[in-house]
């Protein structure tokens, strides 16, 4: 699968890293949804990590849409927030 | 659901936006590149934004760093004088002048980042872009309006992730330089008005001295012991000139003997110790 962290680029993830990245994810939902900033920070860092270690990038020229879409590793929570509900948030 | 489902939900629904706007899917593809083109335009004007205001923050840096040791010279030169008063003011004003630069020193560095993180991706967009415009060009040769559609739903949506990314680094890039050119401007404002001149300028407010003197009191007293000692080792040379003009009471012991014999040992204290 593909794995884009914004403001880095996309990676290729092999699809048996599911698991382990979406309980990661979901511990940075629970975070996400309980407001607390330092539990989102390590979260997303925890994620982003694993995403990096798992992942090769993906060439530049490709052009494939990804299957998860992360934030960027120094977004706050009130970004990510913003994103989850706002459409308008994201250009283009 | 999920933080990672629900963004590139997101950014889907975005891309099939663009791909309903149009009748015919081909003109699908000459839209989008040429919203491509307006977006690298973009990220490349960001880019140099950040440059300016990276350059413009390195030219307030070097300013203050050039009044900082100005001011440490006057310090000195007031303390050899017996002027503490004076010293005092002096060693006052540069630290009112420190906070200002380590706040310059952090805008700088983040500018840096953002500037190399936007060069890389607008280089990492034009990639994609010339892809995208080999990719057209081949599925306008080669298919039929309704065989079209699904490569081409696959290249646009493919992009438009990227650019929706890019979009919001640029975004953000912009308000943040917007608000360090504010910032910018009031130090320049601050410069211009003569509050961070030499001690020689005009005299400013009162409070505002009290209360500078207050915030950095502790630092003064050890800045002033520092020049001290450094007046003490040394020689009566670093303060030749404002020495004349006062009573020579404030002179320290190394006025003595040797001390007037060794000019050249007031830039390095240690350096008599080998003659």
């Amino acid at each position: 699968m593909i794995v884009r962290i914004l403001g880095e680029g996309q990676l290729q993830v092999d699809d048996s890293a599911a698991t382990e990245l979406n309980s990661l994810d979901a511990v940075l939902e629970r975070a996400v949804n309980s407001g607390d900033e330092a539990a989102f920070r390590s979260a997303l860092v925890a994620l982003l990590d694993r995403v990096r270690a798992l992942g090769t990038p993906l060439a530049a020229e490709v052009l494939e849409p990804s299957d998860s879409i992360l934030p960027r590793a120094d977004a706050d929570l009130d970004e990510v927030r913003s994103m989850l509900t706002d459409e308008g948030y994201i250009p283009g | 659901m999920s933080v990672m489902k629900r963004v590139s939900l997101i950014f889907k629904s975005k891309a099939n936006k663009a791909l309903d706007r149009m009748e015919d899917p081909r003109e699908t593809l000459d839209y989008s590149y040429q919203r491509q083109l307006e977006m690298l335009t973009q990220v490349r004007r960001g880019v140099a934004d950040v440059a300016t205001s990276r350059k413009r923050v390195e030219l307030q840096m070097k300013s203050l760093q050039q009044n900082q040791n100005k001011l440490e010279g006057q310090a000195k030169q007031a303390l050899g004088a017996g002027r503490e008063d004076l010293a005092r003011e002096a060693l006052s004003r540069r630290g009112a002048l420190q906070s200002q630069l380590t706040d310059l020193e952090n805008q700088y560095h983040s500018l840096q980042a953002d500037e190399e993180k936007l060069t890389v991706a607008s280089q990492r967009l034009q990639a994609k872009v010339e892809a995208f415009r080999m990719q057209k060009e081949t599925i306008k040769a080669t298919y039929t309006a309704a065989e079209a559609q699904s490569r081409i739903g696959e290249a646009v949506s493919g992009i438009s992730e990227e650019m929706g990314d890019v979009g919001m680094a640029v975004q953000r890039a912009q308000d943040k330089t917007a608000q360090m050119q504010a910032r910018a401007g009031a130090i320049d404002e601050l410069m211009a008005s003569g509050a961070l001149d030499d001690v020689t300028g005009p005299p400013r407010d009162d409070i505002q001295a009290e209360l500078d003197s207050m915030r950095s009191g502790p630092d003064i007293e050890l800045e002033l012991q520092r020049l001290r000692g450094e007046l003490g080792t040394g020689s009566t040379q670093a303060i030749e000139g404002a020495a004349a003009g006062s009573d020579g009471a404030a002179q320290p012991a190394a006025a003595g003997s040797d001390g007037a014999a060794q000019p050249a040992a007031a830039e390095q204290p240690q350096a008599g110790d080998g003659a």
